[in-house]
């Protein structure tokens, strides 16, 4: 039994370890540039073109994943005041702030390298506002060649023909000759195949792990567990070989666990009994992401499905990179992120959760600073409420300003939540035997 | 007798209830929470259970009506005693505790002139509060540290102008001891504070002796009587600091709504305004929670709010809401942010508002806030009842009546005199349920 348990952990670890390493040796050609030569483009996770980028030869640095990285280091507070200290309003995104605050700071990446300047700034997803507020004052200060893409808003929930006609338009004038000028190489529409090719690979097992979640006990978190297993998609990696071998083992790894009738793995261990199955939506607090992922397996409340987990893509929706129509392709997968779809999609989407995942409630994490995806979610809720039946809650925190994470009152909503959960299955068991 | 109690540990004051196995609430105690949870849930039960004895007490003395005083009469008397004995207890541990901080020689005063002047203090003392226990004395609150603290500012100032020493000196000891006073568990068996009191209502010629040996004699058996703490249910924001298993422990939010629920089996929809939580609970025919919403981790708003308001204004917290009902212009205040609030209020002051007016704009700057939490949880639906500290509150009360009637029309609006103990309550009967259901 002892050794079956090392086995298993060994395993965990081999995938843990993967994208640990992976996610680092980005960072370390990114902060080596000097010596290998590499041009650098940033750009955001929602809509990201790293297949295309990648083979122009580029390297991909992503100022959000970099505040992510300094929130969870517990950094990202000062980056924070330092922003606001140079007159950024309390009120502006913190990813924003936190990345102002990291350039003010040296721009220091977490292998304790300064970054690169970016050689282009490519912002391929305009969804989100504040991406282009925020790259225009990346453009301000690094005065470096600058392309956004406009990406048209799924307004009647559907990609129509039109937009994508206008997105490919944009890949051909505007994004290709940028990344041809600045890369200073031509464009190949063999290696962008290929690379879409792998993406597509990676992509099914990884939406084989996130759906594995539909069994019970769900051997894993879709949501906390989940960031980790995103890591490489959603950062350097779609397209790569690596990423095709790290989602391989980890899909291993979920076959074993459910084989074992195992839940999800926690930084408190593996966890106990299952007792709330949860669908969430919003994307995490980074400041205090283990303490709030704690107040959820303490009470064995599991994630099996998440909105968040697609913001680096609707996989499982069934978006696959497409090496056949590759720039076709692309402009559906910029079209089609998340908080681009019009509210009743999103409804639709969560709706659907509830149930092919059989969740006992519905979570939004709502965060303060930032409306593409807090707009609207009260009434997201109260519609799933009236459509499934389970109840709803909010919680209220922010994405990486440690100020806006009051821990005992989120602690209050969960238990509150997770017993609320409880009393109304009782209470529907009395009035079933009635 | 099996004893279902419940503990709900808020911010600003911690409430106990007392249940019997019927679900039939026998008593209700509360103190305020101070720095110690651990004395606070102490001190809330021991009230809790005494209130208990003294329903007990009723219900003995209404079987055997042989007494020439009514029921409430010798209650009344009682428990006027009763808190005076427990009073001075307290009021003697005071004298100790500031007797020792005095003969430490931390002070540039002599420790002989500060024992002098601290004699002294507590001999008005002790006269001035005995006072406040006589038949048809009215009390501020009930909680020592609030009734001992106002006249020992008055008595310590007389005393030190005659020592000629700063009274600060004597403030500061009283600062110092009145915590660890509190600090101090309550003693569990109370019997014999009982019967102190009974003694001293005889020796005032309150009670007449042939009255005197029925009521010793009924309490005497009602003391007799084991009050089994059977199961503990705590909650509240100190609900962790609890020393029970997890599982004696449920969400406020559960226990509001079930409370709620026992008083006003109709309602549908509580508002639970406390010290830091505004609350909007939904709950169905059973009382059990189909929604919620509450405030984000800021606390503008919440009871806390109107605590600053009144310091603002050198008001007592419960001079509040009687300024505010004078009020006869509408004046509106925008920001619910305490610190905010603070600043719109001198300038509201230096405008030439009248006092009442701003008041009651502050109030009503409240109730629109929990109008927005309530909505969020999805509106409000046959009865309303409010709960919380807040409720007991006139002005807040009427601004609710006012926008309920605006939002929602005619609706039952349910507040309780003791709404307070609304969260306590629902935390018995889950205390009840477990061993019971």
């Amino acid at each position: 039994m002892s050794a079956k348990i090392e086995t298993l952990e060994t395993q965990k670890d081999s995938s843990m370890l993967m994208q640990k390493e992976m996610i680092n040796s980005n960072y370390d050609l990114l902060t080596d540039t000097a010596n290998n030569g590499k041009k650098v483009c940033s750009t955001f996770v929602p809509g990201n073109l790293n297949e295309l980028i990648q083979s122009f030869g580029m390297l991909n640095n992503l100022p959000e994943t970099n505040a992510i990285q300094n929130a969870m280091r517990q950094q990202s507070g000062d980056m924070i005041q330092t922003a606001e200290r140079m007159g950024h309003s309390e009120d502006v995104c913190t990813y924003v702030k936190a990345d102002i605050g990291m350039m003010s700071k040296g721009n220091i990446a977490p292998n304790g390298k300064p970054m690169p300047n970016p050689d282009l700034l490519l912002l391929s997803y305009t969804g989100c506002f504040t991406f282009m507020k925020w790259f225009e004052l990346l453009r301000q200060e690094y005065k470096c060649e600058t392309v956004m893409l406009q990406v048209p808003y799924q307004g009647d929930g559907e990609i129509t023909q039109n937009m994508r006609d206008f997105v490919v338009k944009q890949l051909k004038e505007e994004v290709i000759p940028a990344l041809e000028r600045v890369s200073g190489n031509k464009f190949d529409i063999d290696k962008l195949r290929e690379n879409m090719r792998r993406s597509a690979k990676a992509e099914d097992d990884l939406v084989w792990v996130l759906e594995s979640a539909k069994n019970k006990p769900s051997p894993i978190d879709a949501y906390f567990g989940a960031i980790y297993y995103l890591g490489p998609i959603f950062t350097a990696f779609r397209g790569t070989q690596q990423a095709v071998d790290y989602y391989k083992v980890l899909r291993q790894e979920i076959e074993q666990r459910i084989k074992n009738g195992q839940g999800p793995i926690t930084p408190g261990g593996s966890m106990g009994k299952e007792k709330y199955r949860i669908v969430m939506e919003g994307p995490p607090n980074w400041t205090n992401f283990r303490e709030f992922w704690k107040m959820f397996y303490d009470e064995g409340a599991v994630v099996v499905a998440s909105t968040y987990t697609k913001v680096g893509g609707v996989y499982d929706q069934g978006f696959r990179h497409d090496a056949d129509n590759p720039l076709e392709s692309l402009a559906d997968y910029c079209l089609g992120c998340y908080t681009n779809r019009n509210l009743p999609k999103r409804v639709d989407m969560l709706e659907k959760y509830m149930n092919d995942y059989e969740a006992d409630g519905l979570l939004i994490n709502s965060i303060k600073s930032c409306n593409s995806f807090s707009a609207g979610q009260l009434m997201m809720m109260q519609e799933i409420e009236k459509r499934t039946g389970k109840p709803g809650a909010f919680v209220e925190t922010d994405l990486v300003d440690p100020r806006y994470f009051s821990a005992a009152n989120v602690k209050n909503r969960l238990e509150s939540y997770f017993q609320m959960i409880e009393q109304r299955r009782q209470g529907n068991m009395i009035a079933s035997a009635r | 007798m099996k004893c279902f109690i419940g503990i709900d540990l808020g911010s600003t004051t911690t409430k106990a209830v007392v249940m019997d196995d019927t679900g039939a609430p026998l008593g209700h105690g509360i103190t305020n929470s101070r720095s110690n949870y651990d004395t606070a849930a102490l001190v809330a039960k021991t009230e809790a259970l005494i209130s208990a004895r003294l329903v007990l007490l009723r219900q003995s003395l209404d079987k055997s009506s042989t007494l020439t005083m009514s029921t409430d009469n010798v209650l009344y008397m009682l428990e006027r005693h009763f808190r005076l004995a427990q009073f001075l207890v307290q009021l003697d541990n005071l004298k100790r505790l500031c007797g020792e901080k005095a003969a430490t020689g931390n002070y540039k005063e002599a420790p002989e002139t500060l024992n002098t002047a601290l004699e002294g203090t507590f001999a008005a003392l002790k006269i001035e509060l005995s006072k406040l226990f006589e038949p048809g004395a009215v009390r501020k609150s009930d909680f020592f540290r609030d009734l001992a603290g106002t006249v020992y500012m008055e008595v310590a100032e007389d005393q030190a102008a005659k020592q000629d020493i700063k009274s600060d000196t004597l403030i500061n000891i009283y600062d110092k001891s009145i915590i660890e006073v509190e600090n101090i568990p309550p003693a569990v068996d109370m019997s014999e504070t009982f019967l102190i009191a009974l003694n001293s209502a005889l020796a005032a010629e309150e009670i007449k002796t042939e009255d005197f040996g029925k009521v010793k004699e009924t309490l005497t058996q009602v003391l007799a009587i084991e009050l089994e703490e059977t199961y503990v249910v705590g909650t509240g924001y100190g609900r962790a600091r609890l020393p029970f298993p997890k599982d004696h422990i449920r969400s406020e939010i559960l226990c509001h709504g079930l409370g709620a629920h026992l008083m006003y089996p109709k309602t549908r929809t509580v508002l639970d305004i406390g010290g830091q939580d505004t609350k909007g609970i939904q709950v169905d025919e059973h009382g059990i929670v189909v929604n919620f919403q509450m405030n984000d981790r800021c606390a503008a708003g919440c009871g806390r709010y109107l605590g600053y308001i009144a310091d603002e204004m050198q008001l007592g917290l419960h001079e509040l809401g009687p300024l505010a009902m004078k009020s006869t212009k509408k004046v509106s205040i925008n920001s619910t942010c305490t610190v905010f609030a603070g600043a719109e209020l001198r300038d509201r002051l230096s405008l030439g508002e009248k006092r009442e007016d701003i008041i009651a704009g502050l109030h009503r700057a409240i109730i629109l806030r929990s109008m927005s939490i309530l909505s969020r949880s999805g509106g409000v639906d046959n009865e309303l009842t409010f709960t919380g500290g807040v409720a007991k509150n006139e002005a807040a009360v009427k601004e609710l009546r006012l926008l309920v009637q605006e939002n929602y029309g005619d609706v039952t609006i349910n507040i309780d005199p003791d709404s307070i103990y609304t969260g306590a309550l629902g935390a018995a009967e889950f205390a009840r349920r477990a061993v019971e259901a």
